[in-house]
């Protein structure tokens, strides 16, 4: 460890000559980083789809799902992450652990979503589509689910930017990802502050959640073409 | 291993102090303590701004800034301050860990609960509004006899979310050494002692449960029954997703 801490500096502007000097380790890091904020929204988006269908089209599954999707959301990210290897028959310290509870995170956000986005089409819409000839599935794949998409998009940004931070947390459990860079600069703070590893982990963990936020915003504008027409 | 959290959870000895140890009872006293705190404080502050900025429409650029603040990571914002403060506390004291504690878990608690007050107030039925004003009330009245018990669901509801954050955070804050439930967690996790730490994990999510429960139940009990849904149909909108508008989601 105090190897990595070697840089002539400790103070919080050389966080870039500190990457630089440490680029391997930083770049795998914001690469595992950025596989484990995106990858588990995906599978969480895939499973939420049919769920939120189902809570659509059947009622009374609505209260239910949404009941048991937010008690899972209540439960804190640090102590989800211990409770996935028992529940699930892990070895304790298994690097699987973190995104088996970021995909349970995204599936308990995304279901509500996909459900809501999913009602907001209106009623005269979906009538008008089955009466020009769509049957139940093409009418979900062409007319509702499109129509539901700002509302879909607008919970993968906040999925996303979550599971940026959360991603962070795990590394305080000794997972390899951007949150080592806060050990790493608190376990070198002993004698006195040592600021680059940790102003470097905010600044990448900030820009990558902008990132992230933004391609979801660029994605919506290509998947709804209409709004573009009708706006200009 | 199931078996071994419970025999951790269920032996006396674990819950009482020590000369060697802090009990479960006393680090749960801990971490309710600085999330009441910290809670309380940011109520205070978020709860007025939010009914103000709504009420006058003024200031909108505050909900905007606050929703920034999410996109930094907790423990990144955690460490470095921790760096900067704890260094000027010296002796048997936490309370270098627990000045910069308490300040990113007040930073966290706001945005939820401005949003939701900002958007609550906004969302009150302009014809309400309207009738409030016809029948004489002042700005004030309006606001608090009118817009401030119609906007509660959501008010409680990003209230509820911010608790849990900062229920979430305070056990991360045991990462620097603070007391808490997450000491558990994280000795657990040094002496690689799983049943500790799987046992903090569970103490840690009952704390969670059980404060949503409780604020549920004071949801329930104060919200008007004219709003509650139980005579109404009308859906709330998702409260996790009041960081990005209403106004945002329609022009995306």
């Amino acid at each position: 460890m105090t190897a990595l801490a070697t840089s002539s500096s400790s103070s919080p502007l050389h966080f870039w000559g500190y990457f630089m000097d440490h680029r391997s380790t930083d770049l795998s890091w914001l690469w595992s980083h950025t596989w484990l904020s995106v990858v588990p929204v995906v599978i969480g988006l895939l499973v939420a789809l049919p769920l939120g269908w189902l809570a659509r089209r059947y009622r009374f599954v609505y209260p239910p799902l949404i009941s048991l999707t937010g008690l899972i959301y209540t439960i804190p990210s640090i102590a989800l992450f211990v409770l996935i290897p028992p529940l699930f028959g892990l070895k304790s310290l298994d690097p699987k652990q973190v995104p088996i509870a970021l995909t349970l995170y995204s599936i308990a956000l995304l279901v509500r979503v996909v459900a809501d986005g999913l009602a907001s089409v209106s009623e005269d819409t979906v009538q008008a589509a089955t009466a020009i000839g769509f049957k139940p599935l093409g009418r979900f794949f062409r007319v509702e689910l499109p129509i539901a998409v700002p509302v879909i998009t607008a919970g993968l940004r906040v999925a996303l930017v979550a599971n940026v931070s959360i991603v962070a947390v795990s590394g305080t459990i000794g997972m390899s990802n951007l949150g080592q860079l806060f050990t790493l600069g608190f376990q070198n703070s002993t004698t006195g502050p040592y600021y680059p590893p940790i102003v470097l982990g905010i600044v990448l963990c900030v820009l990558l959640a902008l990132v992230l936020d933004r391609i979801v915003i660029i994605l919506n504008t290509l998947l709804t073409p209409w709004r573009k027409a009708v706006r200009s | 291993m199931i078996g071994e959290v419970f025999t951790w959870l269920n032996d006396p000895a674990h819950w009482k102090d020590t000369r060697f140890d802090t009990g479960i009872a006393t680090q749960l006293a801990a971490h309710v303590r600085f999330c009441a705190f910290a809670l309380l404080v940011a109520l205070i502050i978020a709860l007025p701004l939010g009914l103000v900025i709504g009420h006058t429409g003024r200031g909108k650029w505050l909900i905007a800034a606050a929703n920034t603040l999410r996109a930094l990571p907790t423990v990144g914002v955690l460490v470095l301050l921790t760096v900067i403060i704890a260094p000027h506390f010296y002796g048997r004291t936490d309370t270098g860990y627990l000045i910069p504690t308490e300040i990113v878990l007040i930073v966290l608690a706001i945005p939820s609960i401005l949003s939701n007050t900002f958007a609550g107030v906004e969302n009150v039925d302009p014809a309400v509004r309207d009738a409030a004003e016809g029948m004489g009330m002042t700005g004030k009245q309006v606001l608090l006899k009118v817009e401030l018990p119609c906007s509660l669901p959501l008010i409680f509801s990003g209230f509820r979310s911010a608790t849990l954050q900062v229920i979430a955070t305070a056990t991360i804050a045991s990462y620097l050494p603070l007391g808490g439930l997450g000491r558990f967690i994280y000795d657990g996790l040094a002496q690689q002692d799983f049943p500790q730490m799987i046992g903090g994990g569970v103490l840690v999510a009952a704390l969670a449960l059980v404060a949503d429960l409780l604020l549920y139940l004071v949801q329930r009990y104060t919200v008007s029954r004219g709003l509650t849904g139980r005579f109404s149909k009308k859906r709330l909108p998702d409260p996790r997703l009041a960081s990005v508008t209403q106004a945002e989601v329609a022009a995306i």
